[in-house]
């Protein structure tokens, strides 16, 4: 068998073009590039928006204005230039009547993307909010949903049928001041879903949205908010996909999860967004806030497969403030060719007995660099706090790096955490076992890879893990070196 | 069935087989013994395709196929198995998911249908009872947290599954008490037929009292010096190798 040499490697790695790289023709109304004051005016009215969310939308942006960006994270990029972005893309035709008068060329879009909506209907049982640019062009089973009192919209039918709710929490767990992009994003975010579970009420299916940039040079500026409600239960799904582009395209988002005494979030994300080309031109930035809030025996938890962008900044966390809360932070991050990650999570107990568990696997593969950092934080009135975390790295090149940068913060000396981490290089070993039993070098490290993050992979639901597994095994193809 | 002719291989460029020459047919059981670093494990190495050792000359025919010309995958599928001395561990990868991957693997390369969930079942429950394998550890991650013991057991217990023409069993001894030896050695016997043949590399003659040979291959030096019926078995254990070397003139 003749050596597999790092020209081979580069080759195939060459030949794999970004599965979802393709874009579609609608028509866009689109406003000029640019931000100001003038242009925050402007979105909030062609959103129809009451007066008080124009006035967070100035205030972030008068906050924003003031702010520098940062710099701290472990990733090389060039600074976006904001104002050579347009803050506000819609589809033309806005209105269906029916998902028949969706426009063909949408559906096919979906279809690619291999969500039909007629078939997620169907078949799965999954009621998907479909975010294309920025603003929701279907939205199913919400009469199902409504019979129970559930509220999952798009952000702008929020704002205008539960303005109460939107007003009541929104900002309040990623505050305008709390970072540059979290400022930038509450100025000027477009759309996103809003979801309301409540009391009592058990979700009976898993929510989900796709998002997808579809505008050269677009922003996007997703929002979402999701409250559940005293002992309530709700499991939301977040996947995205986006188009090969050349330039560079910024993705803010802010999520706020709001976990009422006794309610249980499970938020799945499955990303992957367009990583760049082989020399690392183009791809997103995924610059991204999320942050949830556990009053008292609440649970959130985060599962997160990344395997896109082509620089990743984000840290799904949890604010533990209510007493016996629970916080947990599955995550696998996969980097490749020029792929920059800096990603992790923060644990803040500030409540007693509350509990933190963190299991984060990276993989670093081509010439990526792959971090995770986390912060665990315990306040000095949160009792018999307890933190779990593992961290694994597995590096598949010698050109990759894996880093490490948990923090520590413990004013409680009644404290219990633990902390775990290891790094590997995939073994040549293990593939050449696999090879000696009849399995080829591309089934073999999906199979090494695939069980490397089970821990996590199992904690998704069903139909998720199964398209996360083929992600990760494509995002790996030809990438032993 | 085999056919080594002159085969000479290299690991960072020092040369550890140096022409050897082996013939196995179909329905033989071959013993393959000698001192440390005569290039036993070399051979088993270079015969299932580790990339480590290159091949610098000589030829090995594997019915009627350049076994060299093949990829290491393909020789698998091809039914070559190679018993490793130290099974690697695979977290995560449960041994029942690994084995039906292998089986389907193999099974689309010979252009038949996958395996049904409920055939493979009933294969996996025959074939554990063979080598007396706890059934929970069919369902644990590949090799990890097995004993050594185990570990072998599962080799043979693959071995089983796959059901390959040629088995190389590479120092399958080493580490096992008398009872797993037992049981390691009947797995292997059971699964002889007239179609297939067995390598067996071992240090001692007592796994060659259960797995009983038809030839014995001195191994020294990178290459095959003396051959002979499963006495020459008995001859090694009680004399050493040092006759041989004096034999061979060194």
């Amino acid at each position: 068998m003749a050596e597999y040499t790092e020209n081979e490697l580069a080759k195939d790695l060459e030949n794999k073009e970004y599965e979802y790289g393709f874009t579609t023709n609608i028509e866009s109304e689109k406003i000029p590039n640019g931000l100001n004051e003038d242009v925050i005016r402007m979105i909030s009215a062609k959103k129809n928006e009451p007066e008080w969310l124009l006035e967070f939308r100035l205030k972030s942006f008068q906050i924003w204005s003031e702010m520098v960006e940062p710099d701290w994270a472990h990733v090389k990029y060039e600074k976006p230039d904001f104002q050579a972005i347009s803050y506000y893309a819609a589809p033309k035709k806005q209105k269906y009547e029916s998902w028949d008068d969706v426009d063909p060329e949408m559906k096919e879009t979906m279809n690619k993307l291999g969500i039909s909506l007629e078939e997620q209907k169907r078949l799965t049982g999954v009621a998907v909010d479909f975010v294309m640019d920025s603003v929701s062009v279907a939205t199913s089973f919400k009469e199902k949903l409504a019979e129970l009192g559930i509220i999952f919209c798009s952000f702008s039918e929020a704002v205008q049928d539960h303005p109460e709710l939107v007003k009541k929490y929104l900002g309040t767990v990623v505050p305008q001041t709390d970072n540059f992009y979290a400022a930038l994003n509450s100025a000027v975010f477009s759309d996103g879903s809003f979801c309301y579970i409540p009391k009592g009420v058990r979700c009976p299916m898993e929510l989900s949205t796709y998002f997808r940039i579809n505008e050269a040079g677009t922003g996007q500026f997703e929002r979402t908010l999701l409250i559940a409600d005293e002992d309530s239960y709700v499991s939301y799904l977040e996947g995205c996909t986006a188009p090969q582009r050349d330039e560079n395209q910024l993705h803010a988002a802010v999520v706020e999860l709001i976990s009422l005494d006794g309610a249980e979030i499970k938020y799945s994300t499955v990303q992957n967004w367009f990583p760049g080309d082989k020399d690392g031109k183009g791809g997103v930035f995924n610059f991204v806030t999320k942050r949830g809030i556990c009053h008292t025996g609440s649970t959130i938890s985060w599962t997160q497969v990344e395997t896109g962008s082509a620089v990743t900044w984000k840290y799904p966390s949890c604010i533990l403030k209510g007493d016996n809360s629970t916080g947990e932070f599955y995550s696998v991050a996969v980097t490749n060719n020029h792929q920059m990650a800096d990603t992790g999570t923060k644990m803040i107990h500030l409540g007693k007995n509350t509990k933190s568990t963190i299991i984060s696997k990276g993989i670093s593969a081509g010439e990526s660099e792959n971090s995770y950092r986390g912060l665990v934080k315990i306040d000095r009135k949160a009792d018999n706090a307890r933190n779990f975390t593992q961290c694994d790295s597995l590096l598949m090149t010698d050109r990759s790096g894996a880093h490490t940068f948990p923090y520590i913060e413990c004013e409680n000396p009644t404290a219990q955490l633990e902390h775990e981490a290891t790094t590997s290089k995939i073994g040549e070993d293990q593939i050449f076992y696999c090879l000696q039993r009849g399995i080829d070098e591309e089934k073999a490290i999906g199979l090494i890879v695939n069980g490397y993050c089970k821990d996590v992979l199992n904690k998704l639901p069903m139909e998720f893990a199964v398209e996360a597994q083929k992600l990760l095994t494509i995002s790996l193809e030809g990438s032993v070196g | 069935m085999l056919k080594i002719n002159n085969l000479h291989a290299q690991v960072e460029g020092k040369e550890i087989l140096k022409g050897l020459n082996l013939e196995v047919k179909a329905g033989e059981v071959h013993a393959i013994m000698g001192p440390n670093g005569a290039g036993k494990s070399t051979l088993a190495s270079v015969l299932a395709g580790n990339e480590d050792f290159e091949v610098t000359d000589g030829s090995v025919d594997f019915e009627g196929k350049d076994l060299l010309e093949l990829e290491t995958d393909e020789r698998a599928k091809e039914g070559l198995f190679l018993a490793f001395q130290y099974p690697v561990e695979i977290p995560g990868v449960s041994n029942i998911n690994f084995l039906k991957t292998a089986i389907n693997e193999k099974r689309e390369y010979q252009g038949k249908e996958a395996i049904s969930a409920k055939d493979f079942m009933a294969m996996v429950r025959e074939k554990s009872k063979l080598v007396e394998l706890d059934s929970k550890l069919a369902n644990r991650s590949v090799n990890v947290g097995f004993s050594g013991g185990e570990k072998k057991r599962n080799e043979i217990f693959q071995m089983a599954m796959l059901e390959p023409k040629l088995s190389v069993l590479d120092e399958t001894d080493s580490g096992l008490d008398i009872d797993a030896l037992r049981i390691v050695a009947k797995g292997v016997n059971e699964l002889k037929k007239e179609d297939t043949a067995s390598i067996v590399i071992t240090h001692y003659q007592r796994l060659l009292d259960y797995i009983v040979p038809d030839y014995v291959h001195v191994l020294y030096d990178g290459k095959i010096v003396k051959s002979g019926p499963k006495e020459l078995a008995l001859e090694l254990e009680e004399k050493g190798y040092d006759w041989i070397k004096e034999e061979i003139g060194q």
